[in-house]
């Protein structure tokens, strides 16, 4: 088992999705029950489901002196790193720490693929078309480099690609680096949109639902896609009022490149981590921010862990009914909405779900209930057998 | 920051022509590379038979150079941590995957979808080790290996534990080549530890540079490996281990930053 480590505040953090952007969207959504999840009006070939789609990307370009990197996916990185005044927290704590001293870590499963898609429709005489014939846009680490551009940081700079628990190792990397005394701060994002390959191909695996996803409800019948960018300022130290990470456990299944492990094995590795991390007990978790996305499987597994693991006291919900899986952006988009709800008091529902597996019906939260949270965690399981879960503890002004 | 320091327990390498580390250290030596006609692909033995024969070229030259670097460093693989370093990932997939979503999406494979994945050789390697411990995969353009090798360091040094680092891209393919460009496939792999032992090939020193040239010092008969950027990245550090000579080499890590390395045997 790992040893403790020192909890990290998180000075700045914030989402943006088809809830909208900033913390208040999410906090009026969650306190509304309201989500974002609408007929799909977004691929060219009909695919009849819900996604959760960002409005207003396709009229956003890029700053002119940003324009090389523009594509879906950097517009919605470049809007999402503009809520809540993130960008200027970044840049504040870049002049004070240093450029050199600030890590630049980012999360995605299919980067800005979309444009290299669009390339491949519009082919001009066997190449792709002139205005697309941008190297950084046909690459995984395109949000790294167009982050790195706007930011300027100096520290270590790299995309983290692990399917849908990429944005939640992004946490992970930063606490060693900041532990290891590499940087002081750490800014970590995840980004991901909406584009052909994840709708057919999730298709394809029949795992996508015709309606709004219905987490955990013994009727659920797949995932709804969603696309969402987050972000978060990770420092050595700082206000003490500032939620903090406590604790982070990463583990692999070894058991299907896209199937859960039956028993949840590497779920429950990644919980037993991240408690050992923290120094907790599952008695100490008041609220739990599930993977949950829908399908028969993960939920299935999900539902036993969290059924067997955690007393009937603790509260529990997927908030993927309200956004959609957003993919690799998940980790962080769910990690926000945590925070979020720490800081409002309010457990989120479980959207659209009318019924809880009977293992977990004890522990799902189906509607939204007001409730101090002071310990959370949020769970993220991706393709390849990925597992993270992060702790999160709130800054001092909730104590008692 | 004060440098980082990792030890090299076993080192893993396939590119055509070169099927192991054993291969390359002679090929450095005599300078005497000289690329197949025929393309060759492993067939890593870490695999079993059925994903040896049908899965995806990233997952087999990765999984091979992983599979000899765990066992010339004796580590069991299904305790080790990785880290999976690809400039650009499955550029056959891609090239496949958005040919087909142009003409009929609702074709694509289910199979060629859930390889699509930047962490499908993670997967891969996990499943055939029956390894539990975290498995990450990376992209940092043109600072992939350093990244990668620094992520790798990172954890060694953090958790107290081995890791394998598998580092690879495959050759492009369609018209997604112009904007990726990658000739042939290439995977490294290291395990690194954080303490001396029998195993011990080189110690490595990493820490951050600026303004510093990037090395390129690489025998003239091993350039056309360079035309993989995998290679490009990481051929100088293969080079220097390879010669056993205590060097210093600087890879490129960043924007306008360097990974300065130091190579002691």
């Amino acid at each position: 088992m790992p040893t403790r480590i020192t909890p990290l505040p998180l000075t700045a953090f914030t989402a943006t999705s088809t809830l909208g952007s900033g913390r208040a969207a999410h906090a009026a959504a969650i306190h509304a029950d309201r989500g974002g999840l609408r007929p799909n009006d977004f691929t060219r070939v009909p695919l009849p489901c819900a996604i959760g789609r960002v409005a207003g990307l396709e009229d956003s370009p890029l700053p002119a002196e940003l324009a090389d990197y523009d594509c879906r996916n950097n517009r919605l990185a470049w809007r999402g790193l503009n809520a809540d005044g993130f960008l200027e927290a970044a840049r504040e704590c870049i002049a004070r720490r240093g450029a050199d001293r600030v890590a630049l870590v980012v999360g995605t499963s299919t980067s800005s693929i979309g444009a290299t898609e669009e390339g491949y429709r519009t082919l001009d005489d066997g190449r792709l078309p002139q205005h697309l014939r941008r190297p950084v846009l046909h690459t995984p680490h395109s949000p790294g480099l167009f982050l790195e551009a706007v930011l300027g940081t100096r520290g270590p700079c790299l995309t983290v690609a692990t399917a849908c628990s990429s944005s939640a190792k992004v946490f992970a990397k930063a606490e060693r680096m900041i532990r290891l005394g590499i940087v002081d701060a750490a800014i970590v994002a995840g980004v991901d949109t909406l584009c052909d390959s994840v709708l057919f191909g999730f298709n394809a695996l029949e795992l996508v639902s015709p309606e709004p996803c219905r987490p955990f409800d013994p009727a659920r019948n797949g995932i709804s896609i969603g696309e969402a960018a987050g972000y978060a300022l990770i420092e050595r130290d700082g206000d003490a009022r500032a939620p903090r990470l406590v604790g982070y456990g990463e583990s692999s299944d070894a058991h299907h490149m896209s199937t859960p492990h039956p028993e949840g094995l590497g779920a429950r590795l990644a919980l037993a981590d991240a408690l050992a991390r923290a120094g907790l007990t599952p008695g100490d978790v008041d609220y739990i921010n599930l993977h949950g996305t829908a399908t028969s499987k993960n939920d299935e597994v999900e539902a036993a862990l969290l059924g067997d693991t955690f007393p009937k006291t603790v509260r529990a919900s997927s908030t993927k009914g309200f956004t959609g899986h957003t993919l690799g952006a998940a980790g962080i988009l769910e990690a926000v909405i945590t925070l979020t709800a720490m800081r409002e008091g309010v457990v989120p529902a479980t959207l659209n779900s009318r019924d809880a597996e009977p293992v977990c019906a004890a522990q799902l939260a189906l509607t939204h209930e007001t409730r101090e949270i002071r310990v959370a965690l949020s769970n993220s399981f991706g393709f390849g057998g990925s597992n993270c879960t992060l702790a999160f503890a709130s800054g001092t002004q909730h104590r008692a | 920051m004060s440098a980082l320091t990792v030890y090299v327990d076993g080192i893993g390498f396939w590119a055509p022509g070169l099927a192991d580390w054993a291969a390359f250290s002679r090929a450095v030596e005599h300078d005497d590379f000289a690329l197949p006609a025929t393309a060759t692909r492993p067939a890593p033995g870490a695999l079993p038979p059925t994903e040896r024969r049908r899965a995806p070229e990233p997952v087999l030259i990765a999984s091979e150079a992983a599979g000899q670097a765990a066992t010339m460093a004796a580590r069991d693989a299904s305790k080790l941590a990785c880290v999976f370093a690809s400039t650009h990932g499955d550029l056959a997939i891609t090239d496949e995957m958005c040919a087909t979503l142009a003409i009929e999406p609702r074709e694509l494979s289910p199979i060629r979808f859930h390889n699509s994945v930047h962490n499908a050789p993670a997967g891969y390697w996990t499943v055939a080790a029956h390894c539990h411990a975290a498995a990450t995969a990376i992209s940092a353009a043109r600072a992939t290996f350093a990244a990668g090798l620094f992520e790798a360091a990172i954890e060694v040094a953090s958790e107290g534990e081995p890791v394998l680092l598998a580092a690879y891209d495959i050759a492009a393919r369609g018209p997604l080549a112009e904007m990726a460009p990658s000739a042939l496939p290439f995977a490294t792999a290291f395990v690194l530890s954080g303490a001396r032992s029998e195993r011990t090939m080189a110690r490595l020193s990493l820490r951050t540079a600026h303004d510093t040239a990037i090395s390129d010092d690489v025998p003239a008969s091993l350039a056309p490996l360079q035309t993989n950027p995998m290679g490009a990245q990481s051929l100088p550090l293969l080079v220097a281990l390879a010669r056993r000579q205590a060097c210093g080499i600087v890879i490129a890590s960043g924007r306008d930053t360097a990974l300065a390395v130091e190579v002691t045997p």
